[in-house]
């Protein structure tokens, strides 16, 4: 093990010391529009990070940017757009084949 | 059902194992999607005084408890959670799909902790972390979270959590801790060491740069009271910022079931009053974990026996099986021995102080 890394790196682990990690089969799904792949078996925020999307979601007022915070559902920074249903918490949703994943700008509507 | 319990992780486990092997009808709910709680995280070796499980990993206790749990046939229900209780004793489950209601006769809170935020500018851009969200994406996952990180509190979690980002081979910047000395563990520490990752004590963060995400981190070193020191300040080019500054019980449901809270710091907060047998200030409903007060897998899992077996004891009687006394005894017993030992010894200053408060009047003790 090194500390030093080699850029630049893949997100994905492959090599590690301890875990293997048995990844479900790859699906496609959209991030505002645009093909990404996933795993079934892990959640939606995984997928995203996965792919390098760091934001998820503009607040209300002072449209900040939110992101992935705490991974078990409790802290609601996590809440977007799935096939068209606002405040899901990505965190804890299961990736799926084809779902449509968007930024979340405000509180978002029904 | 006959006793519901909330959470699994090593306390709700191990008191479903323990209330259906006796004999009762147990349901065990856990909104994620494998049951273990913190343990599928743990890739390390575990500390424990007197566990069977010392030495273990805590993903392989996980496994462990879990075979355990269905060789007894227990219910189980995943990716579900509990969002609510209704009177007299119903709980509201909530999966992606449905809605439904589960009446129970006895219910066991085993919902564990949540992680604290601290306050710096900033401290809302992605990229901030939670050690316990870290932990997910690398070791559940296996995803990398970032490429260089600064880990905030040195304590187990903290250390531990570091070490686990180089094994993934990712670069861990510094570890900042606010204290004067380090919290955790020597191993860890030496071991973080060893990799040339710096612990700077009496250092904490001031602020996460960056407009959209993390893009930096700058640190200062604090003064006795933990102010910041002017001039100190270094910036650190890094793109993950991980928190690894406490926990706090997860007492929603415990609040809203009217449970007497009692603040102690000790334990992490707030927490429900409760006696020895894990019982709380309402008759039948149990608590166990994480969730009674911040501690360890060993004794959430002793904790997790106990509220177990008495459910069990007071819902069929001594009678039902003579086993359940002898559970609870042996279980106290261990309990104690591992709150004698340094590292038990504050949980067991916060336990002994709860006893000091009494539901019957709930006022501050002196
Ligand atoms: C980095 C790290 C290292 C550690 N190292 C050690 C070690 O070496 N040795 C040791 O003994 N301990 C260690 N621990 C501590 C140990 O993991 C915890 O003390 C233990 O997991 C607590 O168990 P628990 O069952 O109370 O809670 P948890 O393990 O937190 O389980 C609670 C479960 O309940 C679920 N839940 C919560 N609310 C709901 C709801 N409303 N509906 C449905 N489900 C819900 C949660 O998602 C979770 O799955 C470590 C912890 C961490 C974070
Ligand atoms: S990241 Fe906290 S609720 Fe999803």
């Amino acid at each position: 093990m090194s500390r030093k890394t080699s850029e630049p790196k893949e997100t994905r682990i492959t090599n590690h010391p301890i875990l293997t990690f048995n990844r479900g089969k790859k699906v496609t799904f959209y991030f505002e529009g645009k093909p990404m792949q996933g795993y079934l078996g892990e959640t939606i925020a995984a997928a995203l990070v996965a792919n390098g999307i760091k934001v998820f979601r503009y607040t209300e007022k002072h449209k900040r940017a939110r992101g992935f915070f705490c991974a078990v559902g409790k802290c609601s920074s996590c809440l977007m757009v799935v096939d068209g249903v606002p405040n899901t918490m990505v965190c804890m949703e299961p990736l799926r084949e084809g779902i449509r994943v968007e930024r979340q700008h405000g509180r978002g509507k029904l | 059902m006959e006793i519901a319990i909330v959470g699994g992780g090593p306390a709700g486990l191990s008191a479903g194992i323990v209330a259906a092997r006796l004999g009762a009808q147990v349901t065990v709910i856990d909104d994620n999607s494998r049951l273990g709680g913190q343990l599928i995280k743990q890739t390390h070796k575990f500390f424990g005084s007197r566990t069977h499980y010392c030495g273990t990993r805590g993903v392989d206790i996980a496994a462990i408890l879990e075979q355990e749990l269905r060789k007894t046939g227990a219910e189980i229900v995943l990716n579900t959670t509990v969002i609510g209780h209704f009177q007299p004793n119903i709980l509201g489950l909530a999966s992606s799909q449905q809605f439904t209601k589960l009446t129970y006769d006895r219910l066991i809170i085993a919902t564990g902790a949540y992680e604290n935020n601290v306050l710096f500018e900033n401290n809302d851009l992605p990229g901030v972390y939670g050690a316990g969200a870290v932990q997910t994406l690398m070791n559940v996952y296996g995803i990398r979270p970032g490429r260089r990180v600064l880990m905030v509190g040195s304590g187990n979690i903290g250390l531990i959590v570091s070490y686990q980002l180089l094994q993934a081979d990712v670069e861990v910047a510094a570890v900042v801790e606010a204290l004067p000395y380090i919290g955790g563990y020597h191993v860890h520490a030496a071991k973080l060491r060893r990799c040339g990752v710096p612990i700077l004590t009496s250092h904490t963060i001031k602020a996460a740069l960056g407009k959209e995400y993390v893009t930096g981190a700058v640190i200062c070193r604090v003064n006795r009271k933990f102010r910041p020191i002017k001039g100190s300040e270094k910036r650190l080019k890094v793109d993950t910022i991980c928190l690894a500054v406490g926990l706090s019980p997860l007492i929603e449901l415990l609040s809203q079931i009217d449970c007497y809270l009692v603040y102690i710091p000790e334990l992490g907060g707030l927490v429900a009053w409760h006696d020895e047998n894990l019982q709380t200030s309402v008759p039948g409903v149990y608590v166990a974990g994480d969730v009674s007060g911040i501690e360890e897998a060993s004794t959430a899992i002793l904790e997790g026996r106990i509220a177990g077996a008495h459910a069990f004891l007071s819902l069929k009687g001594r009678d039902a099986n003579p086993e359940a006394e002898a559970i609870i005894h042996d279980a106290r017993q261990e309990l104690a021995v591992i709150r004698q030992g340094p590292f038990g010894e504050k949980a067991a200053r916060g336990k002994k102080q709860l006893q000091q408060y009494s539901p019957a009047r709930p006022v501050i003790p002196q």
